[in-house]
């Protein structure tokens, strides 16, 4: 694993830089440190303060560390109409967590999303980033199982 | 003979399977050519796999299952699961913008230039700048991105600043929490969307040119990556003599970043905050310099009109909106997907005709996300086209259409908007950020089955006052969900608060769920899947406990539970 040094080598010190550079520290490490700020303002030469400005902005950055997998549900209009809100009540309940968090072993995060752009296959998952179309209780939860036995990719 | 396969692999090809479809076909078929292609925008169909045979006659198979028998079916071209696009369809339709959508590999420069690609960027070439911004301008071609602004004149804007650099961006953000559209024209047609860039770029003179796209659309961002390299590559960025730099960029995940000013801050490297306009960012931009922003689709349409004349694209279309719209077609209906239209087609042909909804059960259209407004299906005879949606309270939007069955509640969905308005408001205006939150829980309480008539009225009043004090566009029409569903279904807001009913019976707050003994087979089903164990073993349900999940009605076998009007326990 690169450090955030290194990875922040490989940017021009350009403040239209620093989105990106958050992006590749998340991709790294999984989420956004206290470190992560502070080296990320040092390059950068601005205040820590504005670092985390842009941080809290954008819902893609994570300031906690995200369990092994994350489920992102997507509660966009095609999902919600086709009863995403009932998605989010089953993992929640499977999962004993709420949005935004992560279970007790570290091994899910929930997570919720607006459209994943396959509403055509609403309602939909993600885990990983690979999309689980046509969603109901059943099915849900036998994806859910497959990971937990490490069977899915 | 088989001369090549085809496998759909955009983002709903493979959320249906599609990678398991290539794998398998790929570790079977050993000596025929097997390539990935986009979206073609049947994506109810859903693993589609097309054949292309010696004699050049294409045929599309679909939901295909990465086994045996499927690909015998494909192997030996059988009749079985043709996909057959219905003549209800195929008459409507009007295939442009996305002819090579799913028809060629993304990927593949050479391909798409054997299909006329890069025909219109050398057409342009030898035409002068002036003469291109006047074959858009001449077209009709306005922006698709939701605003509907005249293309051409934007580029006028553009051309005419003098500026050592001058900015062109992609607006490829597809905030509208409904709309692919222009996520499958970047992963099936990258090259299109390129191509309309580079005539945007000779056009203007625009000197650095990126593309925003959303952070949700990690195959978007390959297939442009991709597509980059290889104009690069050939020199396709050098627009006689002067070579133009392109730069993919990633958004983070934030609606707003959609709205011009706020796309410019966000790609400084700031929080995407919009700001008061004038300066406009054809005259004040990225980094100060004249910046012009158009759509994903806006691009694509581009390459089509220098290629076939501003004549031909504007004698389709009605007087005032050209060419073609894409829409993405979700929601209560039969064949969900991508579908292009001629403007002026109206809403209930997409609806009824092309996308096979139930005549008896379809209530409203929302178009137009978060910023657009719900249609009643009495009005369903409108032209689709930027001036008569106006009038009728939605927009155009970038084209999100979701239908709307009788079982769905129409507050509920005016609620889900504002939730997701205020969310995203980036919370530089009062009203905007403060406004959007006092309607949501105003929502909330109605759905809650706790409203009263002053709720709806104070609805009414503060729904103005947001609109007329917001900067941006987020804020301004962040209220149209309520307003219009004010205008179109106010008996269902009463029904909320005065006879404290939802008719769709959605809102859980004022549902409880019934199960009826005479039906019931005594298998336990429900309660052994019930989480909350509300229900005794004597097969009644305590709605005190209930979360209303419904899971017991989907593990029935016998459709015994039924959702009921909260206090009412017949059917
Ligand atoms: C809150 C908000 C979100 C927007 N989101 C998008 C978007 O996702 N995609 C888009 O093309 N335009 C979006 N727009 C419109 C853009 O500001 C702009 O009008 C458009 O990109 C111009 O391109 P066009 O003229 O080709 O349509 C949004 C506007 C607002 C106010
Ligand atoms: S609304 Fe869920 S994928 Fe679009």
């Amino acid at each position: 694993m690169l450090a955030v040094k290194d990875v922040l080598s490989s940017l021009e010190q350009d403040n239209s830089n620093l989105i990106k550079a958050l992006q590749l520290i998340q991709e790294q490490e999984g989420y956004i440190s206290n470190e992560a700020i502070k080296e990320i303002a040092n390059y950068f030469n601005v205040s820590p303060v504005d670092v985390e400005g842009v941080v809290t902005f954008y819902t893609q950055f994570k300031r906690i560390k995200p369990g092994e997998h994350t489920i992102c549900v997507c509660d966009g209009t095609a999902c919600h109409i086709k009863g995403s809100p009932l998605v989010k009540n089953w993992i929640e309940e499977e999962l004993g967590i709420k949005e935004g968090e992560t279970d007790k072993d570290g091994f899910f995060s929930l997570e919720v999303v607006a459209c994943l752009g396959c509403c055509s296959l609403a309602p939909v998952v993600s885990i990983d980033g690979k999309v689980y179309g046509n969603l109901d209780r059943k099915k849900l939860l036998k994806i859910i199982k497959q990971y937990r036995n490490g069977g899915a990719k | 003979m088989i001369k090549r396969i085809k496998v759909g692999t955009a983002s709903c090809g493979i959320a249906a399977g599609a990678k398991d479809v290539l794998e398998f076909i790929k570790n079977n078929v050993t000596d025929i050519d097997i390539v990935e292609v986009g979206c073609i925008g049947h994506c109810y169909a859903e693993p589609l796999v097309e054949v292309e045979t010696d004699d050049g006659e294409s045929i599309i198979y679909r939901d295909v299952k990465p086994d045996k028998a499927d690909l015998d079916k494909i192997l030996s071209l059988s009749d079985e699961k043709r996909l057959k696009v219905r003549n209800e369809r195929s008459s409507r339709e009007l295939i442009m913008v996305t002819k090579l959508a799913g028809r060629i590999s993304p990927v593949s420069i050479d391909e798409y230039k054997k299909n006329g690609g890069y025909e219109a960027l050398a057409k342009a070439l030898s035409m002068s700048p002036k003469d291109v911004v006047d074959e858009i301008k001449k077209s009709g071609l306005r922006g698709r991105g939701g605003g509907g602004f005249p293309t051409g004149l934007k580029w006028e804007f553009l051309s005419a600043k003098e500026s050592e650099r001058k900015i062109m961006i992609c607006n490829a953000d597809e905030g509208d929490p409904g709309a692919f559209m222009d996520r499958s024209l970047m992963e099936s047609v990258p090259h299109q969307v390129l191509e309309g860039m580079l005539i945007g770029a000779y056009a203007t003179g625009a000197t650095d040119l990126f593309i925003y796209v959303r952070a949700e659309y990690p195959l978007a961002v390959r297939n442009l990556g991709i597509a980059l390299e290889q104009i690069k590559n050939e020199g396709l960025n050098n627009l006689n003599g002067r070579v133009v730099d392109i730069k993919i960029k990633e958004g983070a995940g934030a609606f707003v970043c959609g709205e011009e000013t706020a796309m410019i801050a966000s790609l400084e490297g700031k929080r995407g905050n919009p700001r008061y306009r004038p300066p406009f960012p054809t005259d004040k931009g990225y980094k100060g310099y004249p910046t012009a922003i158009n759509n994903v689709e806006t691009f694509g349409n581009v390459p089509l009109i220098i290629k076939g004349g501003a004549d031909r694209y504007a004698s389709i279309g009605t007087e005032h909106s050209k060419g073609t719209k894409l829409f993405a077609l979700a929601g209560d209906l039969k064949y969900p997907g991508l579908v292009e239209v001629p403007m002026g087609i109206t809403i209930g042909e997409i609806v009824f005709e092309i996308g096979g909804a139930d005549k008896d059960k379809v209530k409203a259209v929302q178009i137009g996300g978060p910023s657009g407004g719900c249609i009643p299906a009495k009005y369903f005879d409108t032209p689709i086209d930027y001036d008569s949606l106006k009038s009728l309270g939605a927009i155009m939007g970038s084209g999100g259409l979701i239908v709307i069955s009788s079982d769905r509640c129409m507050v509920e969905t005016a609620r889900y908007f504002l939730e997701f308005t205020s969310r995203e408001s980036c919370g530089k205006c009062t009203f905007c950020r403060i406004g959007t939150k006092r309607m949501l829980e105003t929502l909330e309480k109605i759905t809650g089955g706790k409203g009263s008539l002053e709720d709806v009225a104070f609805l009414e009043d503060i729904a103005g006052k947001v609109k007329n004090g917001s900067l941006c566009g987020l804020g301004q029409t962040a209220p149209n969900p309520v307003v219009s569903t004010l205008r179109f279904f106010r008996d269902e807001y009463e029904k909320h608060v005065v006879d404290k009913q939802c008719p769709a019976l959605q809102c859980n707050a004022l549902v409880d769920l019934y199960l009826n003994q005479d039906k019931c087979i005594k298998c336990k089903l429900c309660i052994k899947n019930c989480p909350v164990n509300a229900i005794s073993d004597d097969f009644v349900i305590d709605c005190d406990i209930c979360t209303r999940c419904n899971t017991c009605m989907e593990v029935c076998p016998v459709d015994a539970i039924k959702r009921v009007p909260k206090g009412g326990k017949s059917e």
